[in-house]
């Protein structure tokens, strides 16, 4: 079927089964690979991005539900090519190691922070859920209170 | 270790450097890199130190450098990037022998056809120790080339040449280094130079942020997984969800007629569907009425009841004076500790990119064995080795998951049956109930104490699954020569010097299904059932646990080291006996590769959970090249030893592996991490050692440490539990 949605701004069409995972459009039909696979299953995180400001897990997302909505993925973060808070952040304490869960997390992060500005230690540890196997977790806390201090810098 | 440092240099014979003109990037500039008597002296590195030396290609003159017209300076890395920060270590390395920024270095894989691959694995903390000498080597002599060059263009000599920041200048005129390759029509060998002192060194040494942070940031395609070759199609692999399998026969009608489906591959040992996308080859692959059998029915106590002390091989791996008779004294301690089957879990699933042609195959791939992919690709397809181009990328994790990857082969066979690329990779499904897993070990610990309170007499016995031994990288002589596990053995030494008499014993069992490397083998499980021990006996002897430990070990340069860690965490912690705040403290400490670690974990109990606040690590990996990566490492592996000791555990009911996904295979996350994770770092060695791995060895013990102090309750088994 062709589904018409919006991504990191731009509108497209595709022609696909409407039931593929958002995930696989986006990585094999668009060629954006910075969203990742890690499980298929919404257990992970990897696959983070946000539809219409949301994070969500693109891999349990079917393609057909985006129609019309406006989808976001880590290629789309940066605006003009200038780092989001969350990246700057997530530069600023070196975060990733292999950095493969990295873009899911910072994902998950914009969107937790576009809806609590300024997030408590339990804030963060409610809502950021992804798997990190290298266990980056200690510095992906001190970036998720970084990140949330650039953006109250910036307003 | 100034001393080891001249010994390793005397070994290496003197280099051949091959130069190449190039097509459109400036000039190539390769070596070649001999190493002699691979094997002896692989062997030898692990009996002494269970440190492995690089093994490079022998005599083949392959690449490490190229110098752009840019003046950027690509390195060729023999070592894969895997998250442990070996690229960024490497650049400062080269940087400072190359006299160039590290900004100017860019680091790549090496490719098998083309570059020097470490024939080994990159596995073992070895990446940057393995390489210090011979890339230092390495880049200060092509930096005297490059002056040599300079000297003959300018008209000078080599001594009136100065370099820096990548630029050559003979006091009047400067030249990037890029400009003077370029002009070079043919160079001239020089001799490698004294290497600069340490002292000089402006890079190595520093918080140096790490290279390939901007493309991890960014969400760069940089993965195996985020592979592409032009015409590519999807491969899945049916694989057995249950151990000891066996496929029976496999219905694939219904597969065949799915949309999307291009070919349906039966093989002897596999059979694969190739599709348009993956969302087809993997719809088509579930349709797929397969019948499997097995020898017999396992269930998880099954295995538990092989790993026991006192079944299969004993190997005596340590001796010091005689334990005999210990089992009879009068006031022995004893006690039993066990650790649980646990999975790699590493995000990016293994997969690969296989192109097959008529007369070569190329795959790009997240692998920690290039090699062996490359010769086990190379049998499937009749191919010379020489035909198979290995092109790794950076790996979404390795953790020894990825130190065997038959699965390319796969990929390869799809591919040559189908004459295009083919794209196939695991279900996180298929990775649980594949993996090679952490082995479940049991340990038995036997002490009695001398009338002032310390160790008399001291046995490890250990029972382990195989890490080692059957694994594809090690020739069987290997086993022939150690006869047990060195795998297994990792960490199960007693590193208390000082006790007059002490033995260890390790049992090797063969479990029905594979298990293999995990990040750091033995040390987490020898180190949470030794330093549980340690503290049984501190206790029993009425003493402080960090004091009764340093009393026992011995005054050589190991245990000097060993006791300025133990030192430095106890300070900096503020370790303390006592309860305060409902929260207690625990120490552990280990020795893995030459590097001492030791850490305290500060815990509390909330609601009826085990809750790590805050854990102090201090370390002596020797010279420290990158600061913050070694940080790093400490935090990562802090938090990963702590999941595989509070959470993890694989099952098995009826054959079938679990749990099969994420979240039922309970990992730490986010909320259980600690919030203060305080490094110190020592630099007792004047060489780079091991870092990645040492850090996992102490937390299991610390927290049960911990935990003892506050509840009184003893945890011996792992993953830990409250009553
Ligand atoms: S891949 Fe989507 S949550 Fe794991
Ligand atoms: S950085 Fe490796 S999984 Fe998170």
């Amino acid at each position: 079927m062709k589904i018409s949605f919006k991504i990191n701004g731009e509108d497209i069409t595709v022609e696909v089964d409407g039931n593929m995972p958002l995930l696989w459009v986006v990585r094999d039909t668009l060629g954006l690979k910075g969203t990742k696979f890690g499980c298929g299953k919404a257990a992970c995180g990897a696959c983070t991005l946000h539809v219409d400001g949301i994070a969500v897990r693109s891999c349990s997302y079917a393609v057909r539900f985006a129609e019309g909505k406006s989808v976001t993925t880590i290629e789309g973060l940066s605006i003009k090519g200038e780092l989001h808070p969350v990246q700057q952040a997530w530069t600023d304490e070196i975060v990733p190691q292999c950095g493969y869960c990295q873009p899911g997390f910072m994902m998950a992060t914009a969107a937790l922070l576009n809806r609590i500005p300024n997030p408590t230690d339990q804030d963060i540890d409610d809502n950021i859920v992804n798997v990190c196997r290298c266990a980056t977790y200690y510095r992906m806390r001190k970036a998720i209170h970084r990140a949330a201090e650039i953006n109250n810098q910036k307003v | 270790m100034a001393n080891k440092e001249t010994k390793k240099k005397k070994g290496w014979s003197r280099r051949k450097f091959l130069i190449r003109s190039s097509i459109g990037v400036g000039v190539v500039v390769g070596t070649g890199y001999f190493t002699r008597s691979i094997w002896r002296r692989y062997l030898a590195g692990i009996a002494n130190t269970l440190e492995a030396p690089y093994q490079g290609t022998t005599t083949a003159p392959g690449l490490w450098f190229e110098i752009t017209a840019q003046n950027q300076i690509i390195l060729h890395s023999p070592k894969v990037e895997m998250g442990q920060g070996t690229f960024t270590g490497l650049a400062q390395i080269a940087a400072d022998e190359l006299e160039v920024n590290v900004s100017q270095v860019q680091v790549v894989h090496a490719e098998t056809m083309s570059g020097n691959i470490d024939t080994f694995a990159t596995g073992g903390s070895t990446s940057i120790s393995s390489l210090w000498t011979p890339l230092r080597e390495i880049a200060a002599t092509m930096r005297e080339m490059v002056k040599n060059e300079a000297a003959k263009q300018m008209g000078t000599t080599r001594e009136n040449i100065k370099a820096g920041n990548g630029i050559v200048t003979d006091g009047n005129d400067s030249f990037t280094y890029g400009e003077i390759v370029a002009r070079v029509a043919e160079w001239e060998e020089v001799d490698t130079p004294e290497l600069k002192d340490i002292s000089e060194y402006k890079f190595v040494g520093k918080p140096v942020a790490r290279i390939d942070l901007n493309a991890k940031v960014k969400g760069d395609p940089i993965f195996g997984m985020d592979a592409e070759m032009p015409g590519m199609l999807y491969g899945a692999v049916l694989r057995p969800s249950m151990i000891d399998a066996r496929l029976v026969s496999a219905d694939t009608a219904k597969a065949e007629g799915m949309p999307g489906v291009v070919m349906v591959v039966k093989e002897e040992d596999f059979v694969g569907i190739i599709a348009n996308s993956y969302y087809e080859a993997e719809s088509a692959k579930n349709t797929i009425e397969a019948e499997w059998s097995a020898n017999k029915t396992w269930q998880y106590q099954d295995i538990a009841n092989m790993i026991k002390v006192g079944q299969g091989d004993p190997q005596t791996i340590q001796k010091s004076g005689s334990t005999s008779g210990l089992a009879q004294v009068e006031g022995l301690v004893s006690a039993e500790y066990t650790s649980p089957m646990g999975a790699h879990a590493q995000i990016e699933p293994n997969g690969a990119v296989a192109h097959v042609e008529a007369d070569r195959a190329t795959v790009i791939m997240s692998t920690q064995v290039i090699e062996l992919t490359r010769k086990e690709i190379a049998r499937r397809l009749d191919f010379d080795k020489s035909q198979v181009n290995i092109k790794p990328t950076y790996l979404g994790g390795g953790f020894g998951r990825r130190l065997h990857t038959p699965n390319a082969i796969q990929a390869a066979v799809m591919s040559k049956a189908v004459g295009k690329p083919v794209k196939s990779f695991f279900s996180r499904q298929e990775e649980f109930q594949n993996d090679t897993f952490r082995p479940p070990t049991h340990h038995v610990l036997q002490a009695s104490l001398s009338e002032d309170g310390l160790i008399e007499s001291m046995e490890h016995n250990l029972s382990s699954g195989d890490v080692a031994l059957g694994s594809p990288m090690l020739p069987a002589i290997v086993g022939q020569v150690f006869g047990s596990d060195v795998g297994a053995w990792r960490g199960g030494m007693i590193q208390y010097s000082g006790i007059p008499n002490y033995k260890a014993v390790s049992w090797r069992v063969k479990l029905p299904f594979a298990t293999s490397w995990w990040r750091s083998l033995g040390l987490l499980a020898n180190t949470f059932a030794i330093e549980s021990f340690m503290d049984e006996l501190a206790i029993k002897a009425g003493k402080n646990p960090v004091e009764f430990r340093l009393a026992q070990i011995d005054g050589s340069d190991r245990g000097y080291r060993l006791k300025e860690v133990i030192k430095a965490a106890a300070e900096k912690a503020g370790y303390s006996d006592e309860v305060s705040n409902g929260r207690a403290m625990g120490f552990a400490c280990s020795t893995d590769a030459n590097t001492p670690c030791a850490q305290v974990a500060e815990v509390s109990i909330e609601k009826g959970q085990i809750k790590v606040h805050k854990v102090t690590c201090a370390m002596d990996p020797g010279l420290v090249v990158n600061p913050d990566q070694v940080r790093a490492q400490c935090e990562g592996s802090v938090i990963m030893g702590m999941s595989a000791s509070m959470f993890e555990k694989m099952d098995v009911i009826d054959n079938q592996l679990k749990p099969t996904i994420y979240g039922a295979y309970k990992m730490a996350r986010m909320k259980h991490a600690p919030k203060e994770i305080d490094v110190v770092l020592l630099q007792n060695a004047d060489a780079p050692g091991a870092v990645g791995e040492p850090p996992l060895g102490p937390i299991g013990a610390a927290i049960a440490n911990a935990v003892f102090r506050l509840t009184g309750q003893r945890l011996r088994d792992m993953p830990l539990k409250l009553a």
